[in-house]
């Protein structure tokens, strides 16, 4: 997890197209620049990043079901809940559910859960469009196999 | 209850119009005031409502090509019509 670079997934460990659900893992950085703003003393993940972290997810697994011919965009949060303050070295696990496949947009539920304890969750809604280049598709294809390998 | 009325409960609860202010001649946009993001929750509202899927993208890629109007999917009457053509070729 690089705060500061908005990479919020470290590992891919399941994607399971059938039941439309995908886990990954994260680790929170000992130190990164965005704690020295979020707080100066007391280091916090910012709730947004927190929401990110599930968009990321929810992202990479709605890419999957359409074969990464799309991107999809967040467009909505709903029912955001940041049930626990996080810092530096906790353990993330992830995991994204699609709940509708609609036309031109996607509804997940993902939630986050650190020892086991469900920490974050949220449904989010997404805009599927055209990638605006193919170079950003190739990228973004080359970041989710490295992170099935990590 | 009517599919009219369910259609007109969904959009009134989802973008805080006033249920006697959506008549079957209301348009969702230009007179409604719906956001394309509003819409978005309208649309899985209704998906949900009625188990169907509303093909949202081909209407506004047709509505961009120029090869239907605004009307004739977005007008209360003929946008409740167009679910209940999605209803019946579902069943």
């Amino acid at each position: 997890m690089k705060l500061e670079y908005f990479q919020m997934i470290d590992k891919i460990t399941n994607v399971d197209l059938d039941a439309k659900i995908m886990q990954a893992t994260s680790v929170v950085p000992d130190e990164s620049p965005v704690f020295e703003g979020h707080f100066p003393g007391h280091p916090l993940v910012p709730g947004v990043l927190m929401i990110e972290t599930m968009a990321q997810c929810s992202g990479i697994l709605i890419m999957h079901t359409i074969d990464f011919t799309r991107i999809p965009l967040l467009a909505s949060v709903k029912e955001g809940k940041l049930r626990k303050f996080v810092g530096p070295k906790t353990n993330l696990e992830i995991k994204a559910e699609i709940e509708h496949e609609g036309s031109g947009y996607v509804v997940t539920k993902a939630e986050i859960r650190s020892e086991g304890k469900r920490i974050a969750n949220a449904q989010l809604t997404f805009t599927i469009m055209d990638f605006p280049n193919p170079e950003l598709q190739t990228t973004i294809k080359g970041q989710v196999a490295d992170m099935k390998k990590a | 209850m009517s599919t009219f009325d369910k259609v007109a409960d969904i959009i009134s609860d989802t973008s805080e119009i006033p249920r006697e202010e959506i008549t079957p001649e209301s348009h969702t946009i230009d007179d409604l005031g719906i956001d394309s993001l509003d819409f978005l929750d309208i649309v899985f509202a209704v998906d949900k409502e009625f188990g169907i899927k509303i093909p949202l993208e081909t209407w506004t890629q047709n509505v961009n090509d120029g090869k239907a109007s605004t009307e004739e999917y977005f007008v209360m009457k003929n946008l409740v019509a167009k679910i209940e053509e999605l209803i019946a070729a579902k069943a």
